[in-house]
């Protein structure tokens, strides 16, 4: 199985690397060099420089042969436009897309794009863990 | 007419100047503080500061009416997409229209459906390429919609096809010859027509068969 993981940040290399793992055939964009380094010494995979956006740099990647594709920079919009690009264009039914403002997220989860908000993610994580204290007296919420 | 506009560069700012001149009802948005400041004073209440790909930043600003068009003027490609959507399919906002800025991105506002565009880098080849007599095809105009585009070029005596007759070339698939103009006058291209050098011939065909047509009109 192939993944391609657009944007290789902190979150795109952890995720490029679990895959990898896992045993898929992993191929990175990043449009800068260094973050080749987030990858650890003996990369397996692919590693492309050039920028999402860039439909040769995409093929270059491997796209066209994906089964799966992650779009992680840390662009909301960056990530919004080549998740589209990846489901509409190369046919690619397993895009799923970083999108950190939950609104936008919700816009495009209600137009067929899988988009996995942090931010949500967060704000429920946090919340949890105010109601897990159990301070006497706090107000309860019922599940 | 109401009018939202995101981007306060020097397109954004330059229209939204034009059109409350022109008496319509304006608002502005821009992201940059420093530029915002500096809008704000020629433009007061009429700019907005704020992140124009932010659903509640584009609802302050009357999205929701809607507005009658929007126009995308950011100078980024990812942003005006995204505005543009927002607008068309949560909004409804009747027209919209975007500024591509780097024209390698066109196929992607095309294949979202955002139309019309404009795009100032190509709107300038398209006028270098007319003005400059070296380069052979002259792109004259592009049917987005129909995925096809009207080309010119010219035959000079070198040419494989100066001489011969239009039913005896073998035209790329997905290509017609339109017209030949000589001496300043133009006639409809059909089988028996006689390419000569000095010829402009307009054609028809899908883009991408550039070069398929060149090697048939223009070099063996």
């Amino acid at each position: 199985m192939n993944a391609l993981v657009i944007g290789c940040g902190r979150v795109g290399s952890s995720i490029a690397r679990q895959l990898a793992e896992e045993g898929w055939d992993v191929s990175v964009v990043d449009e800068n060099e260094e973050s080749l380094a987030r990858l650890g010494d003996r990369w397996p995979g692919r590693f492309v420089v050039g920028h999402g956006m860039d439909v040769e740099v995409l093929r270059e990647a491997g796209i066209e042969e994906a089964e799966a594709v992650v779009v992680a920079t840390d662009g909301d919009n960056t990530n919004i436009v080549i998740g589209q690009v990846a489901q509409k264009r190369f046919d690619i039914s397993c895009v799923v897309v970083r999108v950190l403002d939950p609104a936008r997220a919700d816009f495009y989860a209600e137009r067929g794009l899988r988009t996995v908000c942090p931010t949500k993610t967060a704000i429920n994580v946090l919340t949890d863990a105010v109601r897990a204290c159990e301070i006497p007296g706090m107000p309860r919420v019922e599940a | 007419m109401y009018v939202l506009i995101a981007g306060g560069g020097k397109v954004g700012a330059n229209v939204a100047r034009t059109l409350i001149r022109a008496g319509h009802e304006v608002t502005l948005i821009e992201q940059n503080a420093a530029r915002f400041a500096r809008l704000e004073e020629e433009f007061e209440h009429q700019v907005q500061h704020g992140d124009a790909t932010e659903l509640h930043i584009l609802e302050r600003a009357g999205i929701a009416r809607p507005p009658d068009i929007v126009l995308a003027l950011t100078g980024d490609d990812e942003d005006n997409v995204v505005i543009s959507q927002i607008a068309q399919e949560r909004y409804g906002v009747p027209k919209v229209i975007a500024r591509v800025n780097d024209p390698r991105n066109q196929a992607h506002f095309d294949l979202m459906g955002i139309s019309p565009t404009i795009c100032a880098v190509s709107s300038v080849m398209a006028l270098v390429e007319h003005e400059v007599p070296e380069h052979e095809l002259i792109h004259l105009l592009e049917l987005r919609k129909e995925n096809l585009e009207i080309v010119e070029v010219q035959i000079d005596k070198n040419s494989p096809s100066a001489g011969k007759r239009v039913e005896s070339l073998t035209m790329p698939e997905g290509a017609r010859l339109i017209s030949v103009m000589r001496n300043g006058r133009a006639e409809i291209a059909v089988g028996s027509t006689e390419l000569q050098p000095g010829d402009q011939v307009l054609a028809i065909l899908e883009p991408g068969k550039e070069d398929e047509l060149k090697r048939v009109l223009l070099k063996a």
